[in-house]
């Protein structure tokens, strides 16, 4: 499959979203809203549920299943109030020694008038320096797109779980396109060239874990949630061994390594 | 006398002698307009102003090493990791010889330069950008010196100073060079946690992913007047929301404004605020 036809199926309508995975893998899930400073951005969907019967905090980019809910989610795109949200939902995961599991799932942070002046980057900013520093341990499930700094703000984590057909990228094929060729309908090119796909960020020592699709995950719902539940059990398992303190050297150990062989 | 007579008589010294004195007019004393309000400068007068216009305060963009030479104690910067260069790790086409030419243009290795020094006698270490290599975006050579130098502080409890400019993430190395704000945040973190101080000055443009990392992170955070700052660029949100910009938008004043800077600091005044920051924050920790 070309790399086009994957970030294809990242985004296609029907893909599972967020909130599906969390209702199918989690028990009693309470759903927690706001972020005391601003408001409440529905594209971050946050709370705590049990694991396997472990009290866990669950966060992740949800986009919508039609227009309505998508223009209420701005297509998965979330606000500053989304990421200071997780930021609020991570330090009570530290507070009470909760692992914090993120689902990423989003094209980018929203671009907009609002969510420069309310700071969108310095609350991306936040979100990264602080997942790297949390000493419960952390698990990133990369279920669709995930797209720029807005995906990062949920993806610094212990274990990398990407579906086989989820894509991880410095920027959408599109904006890559305009921004080197000045044209955005060059994104096909842009698709090869940029080493977006779980394959490639497996073999680049950012992924840890595929997990595969069969003919695409919104085909196979159910052996892929099975699938992406095993996968968060067994990190569960490993990480769950280690001190906070140690799991914040690996994690710095982890990133410290990424690109490291270019430099 | 006859040395006189000879400096008058010899004609060819005479051509040679007007020829370098044309050459020292015409560099030093080139008019330079300002491109805000149009007012018309020689150079020279310029650089003594700091590259500030003397009429409507704007800011001329300066490159890092006209910082190097005003920001720090005369002649107490001394590099590191200088001699750290990227390369092109997902084999962009025409990458590699775009560093190679901009390397021998330019001078400098990659878009940013880190070393120690002092301001007003204090130790530091200090960062600068610099715009005109690749936009002074972040690829892993630059997110390597910037860590290493948060490192380096951190083991020898020293503050940091960074000079911000920035188009963002490098988009020929992708994914590596947006991780490369995950590790810039993580070393920013450390040394935070050790105590120590992070003073972040975002020049013009600070863009992308160096505002959603490091630069962001700053106990204190500065700006020079008029410079862009914002996460997404304001192109891409007006083509998103597909209405005009407020005036003023993602301008350092618009965001002193909104909460997001502790000052609007003249270049002029720079050295000096600096200074300060550094004199107040002096002393053993415990």
């Amino acid at each position: 499959m070309t790399a086009k036809e994957r970030v294809e199926l990242a985004r296609h309508p029907d893909r599972p979203r967020c909130s599906e995975y969390i209702e199918t893998i989690f028990d009693d899930f309470l759903p927690l809203a706001g972020d005391r400073r601003a408001g409440e951005d529905k594209s971050i969907i946050g709370g705590i549920g049990f694991y396997r019967g472990l009290p866990v905090t669950v966060i992740g980019q949800q986009k919508g299943r039609d227009l309505e809910e998508n223009l209420e989610v701005r297509f998965g795109m979330p606000n500053p109030e989304g990421y200071r949200k997780a930021q609020r939902l991570m330090e009570q995961a530290e507070k009470f020694g909760r692992p914090v599991i993120t689902f990423v799932d989003t094209p980018g942070a929203y671009p907009g008038i609002e969510a420069e002046n309310f700071g969108q980057g310095e609350a991306i900013a936040t979100s990264i320096a602080q997942m790297s520093g949390l000493k419960v341990p952390v698990i990133s499930v990369f279920i669709g797109e995930g797209g720029s700094g807005g995906a990062l703000a949920l993806g610094v984590c212990d274990r990398m779980i990407m579906l086989e057909n989820s894509i991880f990228s410095i920027l959408s094929p599109e904006g890559f396109a305009s921004i080197l060729w000045k044209d955005s309908k060059r994104s096909d090119e842009a698709c090869e060239m940029m080493k977006l796909t779980a394959e490639d960020l497996y073999k680049l020592g950012i992924c840890d874990r595929i997990v595969r699709e069969g003919s695409g995950a919104h085909l196979n719902r159910a052996a892929v949630f099975s699938r992406v539940d095993r996968e968060i059990g067994e990190a569960l398992e490993q990480l769950m061994k280690l001190k906070g303190s140690q799991l914040v050297k690996d994690r710095y150990r982890r990133l410290r390594g990424i690109g490291k062989e270019t430099v | 006398m006859r040395q006189w007579v000879r400096r008058m008589y010899n004609p060819f010294k005479k051509k040679r002698e007007v020829l370098s004195a044309l050459r020292e007019i015409k560099e030093s004393g080139i008019a330079m307009e300002c491109k805000a309000c149009g007012h018309r400068l020689y150079k020279e007068e310029f650089a003594k102003n700091s590259y500030v216009c003397p009429e409507c305060g704007y800011h001329l963009g300066v490159t890092s090493s006209y910082r190097i030479k005003t920001i720090p104690d005369r002649g107490s910067f001394r590099e590191i990791c200088g001699s750290i260069k990227g390369g092109n790790p997902l084999g962009f086409p025409g990458y590699g010889e775009k560093l190679e030419e901009l390397r021998e243009n330019i001078g400098l290795k990659e878009a940013v330069v880190c070393g120690t020094g002092k301001i007003g006698g204090t130790k530091t270490c200090l960062c600068f950008m610099d715009n005109r290599f690749m936009m002074g975006s972040m690829g892993t050579a630059v997110g390597e010196k910037t860590t290493r130098c948060f490192e380096y502080a951190t083991r020898h409890k020293l503050p940091v100073i960074i000079f911000c400019a920035s188009g963002g993430a490098r988009m020929q190395e992708g994914i590596l060079s947006l991780f490369q704000m995950a590790k810039t945040s993580a070393a920013v973190r450390n040394h935070s946690e050790s105590g120590q101080l992070f003073v972040s000055v975002l020049t013009h443009p600070t863009t992308g992913g160096v505002t959603a990392s490091f630069a962001s992170l700053g106990d204190i955070i500065l700006a020079e007047p008029g410079a862009l700052i914002g996460f997404a660029g304001p192109r891409v949100i007006k083509q998103t929301i597909g209405q005009e910009l407020p005036e003023g938008f993602q301008r350092a004043e618009y965001l002193l404004e909104h909460g997001f800077l502790d000052g609007v600091c003249d270049r002029r005044d720079m050295r000096k605020t600096l200074g300060l920051i550094l004199k107040l924050h002096k002393g053993e920790k415990k």
